[in-house]
């Protein structure tokens, strides 16, 4: 009954085409980004904000690039760690290069280079399909990390190995969000805001003339060819834009999450996590991106509380092996009865909404 | 007949090929660039080539199930893991040799039904792609569930293989005994493949299968059952890779990353070709030792993570159908 669109008149194409073409949703929206912004950060614990809410804003980037390339142009990737790698490093050598460069912009930077070095393993793409293209993706996710590891230039002749993220402040010298200064508060603050212009940039990438060129050559690569969408570009823009995102989510995994990384924290576990993302939370979805990141983030912690819970002196290996578990068959169970994933469970909630709470 | 004809071209030109790195690397060697000697060189090779015969065995799972079913079988590499730890289990419960063999083959058949009821025959005539996730879904199931049964420290596997090293050409060549009994094994192993999918009733099935399914089905051929024969069948040669692997590194989680390196074979020798799968396997593991050897220490080593890989990509940009593949790629 709250729940329905009758007597809402679209008079223009503008309004039909809008993000939120029903009031019902943009006021759920609004009232939904409100209370992340500015409730959350005084009524959650810094343990929560750390580990829960920033880990999942990183990784919902990832997913959200990943689900540009896989769900919107069906290219299988699994080289998301390796370019979550790139990003991380491209954002610690320029801001130790150029320490005045503001750091988003240097989030941004290091986005671009991941993007470069996106297209350069997607080349093959242009040849082969499927998952003859998992394979090229493998290969670039090993030689990433093997380079990431062995040669020091990228690591300032760190003698561990390991890159740290310098402090860096949104304004000057003051609202750290980078470096032992920085608050939980602000980090989180920053990334609600800087992930929710990242989501409305991909948002509006796919409703736009070039994600339906992705999408036509997911659908049917033949049938985009003749209806003139070339090939090349669309495979190519898709693998560019989804390594931009997954490289920012690597910089702010570095920087902003952890802190202190090496490459081992991007290994090929890491891929097949943020591959995990799209499919639980919807294939071709940008609602099941954030869907699936909050899954893949809360599964482990409910799972370790009920399985202590019911035996205290488990072991963390055998929790390890479940969550294994569990997942490989939630994505067999997924692909199996829900394609769609969590999103269009999430469909499926609002249609019966609509009717609530009479029967029809 | 050009197919032969291939095939003694590739099998010559890795001879070629290994003398001309050969010299290359002596020319190196002059110039001061690490160190080269002929006898040392040919040792390496020869590892690297039974290394390579066992990297076969794991691809050849891989072909097996995507020849007959389309299916791309990312879970290949955790059944080899699934089966190794079953295989060491029934050991380590004092379960003799000669009877945990069967037991764990009746296992892996078992393996083979489930799979195809719970996870094939629901996904028909869905894209390739979903397939492919699918078996991703299967790999952490087995991962989990085989650790979760038999633990996840590396454990020690000794079926009673040689443990010595082999003298050759007056000691110039030293090789150790179970990479040559392995290799041996595999070899037999293939040999036995080749003759059920070429002279066997199932096997002319499985090719039908492999074909085109729907005539296959409509000649009568039962489409589920030969599935779960191939599944079966690739269950079988991923506990004989499993053992041989098992013998050398030791039965760990590890296992199932060594055997992602099939993948690259797999390109290099093109998904649809047994002798493309053994070819490439020895191309591989030969070229990873050689490269690790000789080249690794002037970049800093470890570059057999990657080597494969790297190699499989160029292929991938050249000669996308590998070796020995049918031109069946769909060009974009």
């Amino acid at each position: 009954m709250l729940y329905r669109e009758a007597g809402q008149f679209k008079t223009s194409y503008a309004a039909d085409q809008a993000l939120f073409p029903i009031r019902q949703d943009l006021l759920g929206f609004g009232l939904f980004a409100a209370f992340a912004l500015f409730v959350v950060p005084y009524i959650a614990s810094e343990y929560f904000l750390n580990t829960i809410l920033i880990f999942f804003l990183v990784l919902v980037v990832a997913s959200i690039g990943l689900n540009l390339l896989t769900g919107f142009c069906g290219q299988l990737s699994l080289g998301s760690g390796g370019f979550m790698a790139t990003g991380a490093f491209a954002a610690y050598k320029l801001t130790t290069a150029f320490p005045d460069m503001h750091i988003v912009v240097v989030f941004l930077l290091s986005g671009c280079i991941t993007a470069l070095v996106g297209v350069l393993f997607g080349i093959p793409s242009l040849r082969i399909k499927g998952f003859y293209l998992a394979v090229a993706t493998l290969a670039a996710q090993f030689f990433l990390l093997w380079l990431f590891n062995k040669v020091p230039w990228f690591t300032n002749h760190s003698s561990s190995g390991t890159i740290s993220a310098p402090p860096r402040g949104l304004w000057g010298d003051s609202l750290y969000i980078t470096g032992p200064q920085a608050s939980p508060e602000t980090k989180y603050i920053f990334l609600v805001v800087f992930v929710g212009l990242l989501a409305l940039l991909a948002k509006n990438l796919v409703r736009s003339r070039i994600g339906r060129s992705w999408m036509a050559i997911r659908d049917m690569d033949i049938a985009a060819q003749l209806i003139g969408i070339r090939p090349l570009v669309a495979k190519l823009s898709a693998f560019a834009v989804s390594s931009f995102f997954i490289g920012i989510s690597g910089a702010l995994w570095a920087f902003i999450y952890s802190g202190a990384v090496e490459a081992l924290a991007f290994e090929i576990t890491r891929s097949f996590q943020v591959l995990f993302m799209i499919i639980l939370g919807g294939l071709g979805s940008l609602l099941g991106s954030f869907l699936g990141a909050a899954f893949i983030v809360v599964l482990p912690i409910v799972l370790n509380l009920v399985l202590t819970a019911i035996d205290s002196s488990i072991d963390v290996g055998t929790i390890k092996h479940f969550e294994f578990m569990i997942f490989g068959a939630l994505i067999v169970f997924f692909l199996i009865v829900e394609p769609h994933g969590l999103a269009r469970l999430w469909q499926i909630a609002k249609e019966k909404l609509r009717l609530w709470p009479f029967p029809y | 007949m050009m197919q032969s004809k291939r095939i003694a071209f590739w099998s010559v030109a890795p001879l070629v090929a290994f003398v001309l790195i050969g010299f290359l690397l002596q020319w190196m060697a002059s110039q001061g660039i690490g160190f080269f000697d002929w006898w040392f060189f040919s040792e390496v090779a020869a590892t690297g080539l039974l290394v390579g015969v066992r990297y076969s065995l794991v691809a050849l799972g891989f072909v097996l199930i995507f020849k007959a079913s389309g299916v791309f079988n990312f879970a290949q590499g955790s059944m080899v893991l699934f089966a190794a730890l079953t295989f060491v289990g029934l050991l380590g419960f004092g379960v003799p040799i000669w009877l945990s063999f069967p037991i764990t083959l009746v296992v892996m058949w078992l393996l083979a039904v489930v799979i195809e009821r719970v996870v094939l025959r629901p996904l028909v005539n869905q894209e390739h792609i979903i397939l492919f996730m699918a078996t991703i879904g299967v790999f952490y199931l087995l991962e989990g569930g085989g650790q979760l049964m038999w633990g996840s420290q590396v454990q020690t596997l000794d079926i009673g293989l040689p443990h010595g090293r082999i003298q050759l050409f007056g000691g110039n060549i030293q090789l150790q005994e179970f990479e040559i009994v392995t290799a041996g094994i595999a070899g037999l192993l293939v040999a036995v493949l080749a003759v059920f999918f070429n002279k066997t009733r199932v096997g002319r099935a499985l090719r039908a299968v492999a074909d085109d399914h729907q005539a296959a089905l409509s000649v009568g051929i039962p489409l589920k059952a030969i599935w779960v024969i191939v599944w079966t069948v690739a269950g079988v040669v991923a506990l004989v890779a499993g053992i041989t692997w098992g013998t050398d590194l030791g039965v760990q989680p590890t296992l199932s990353l060594v055997a992602l390196k099939a993948l690259p074979v797999l390109i290099l020798g093109g998904f649809t070709s047994i002798p493309g799968a053994i070819i490439g396997g020895l191309i591989i593991g030969c070229g990873e030792q050689v490269g690790e050897v000789f080249f690794g220490s002037l970049v800093g080593g470890a570059i057999q993570d990657w080597f494969a890989y790297m190699l499989a990509l160029v292929f991938l940009l050249f000669r996308p159908q590998g070796l020995f593949g049918e031109r069946i790629i769909e060009r974009v």
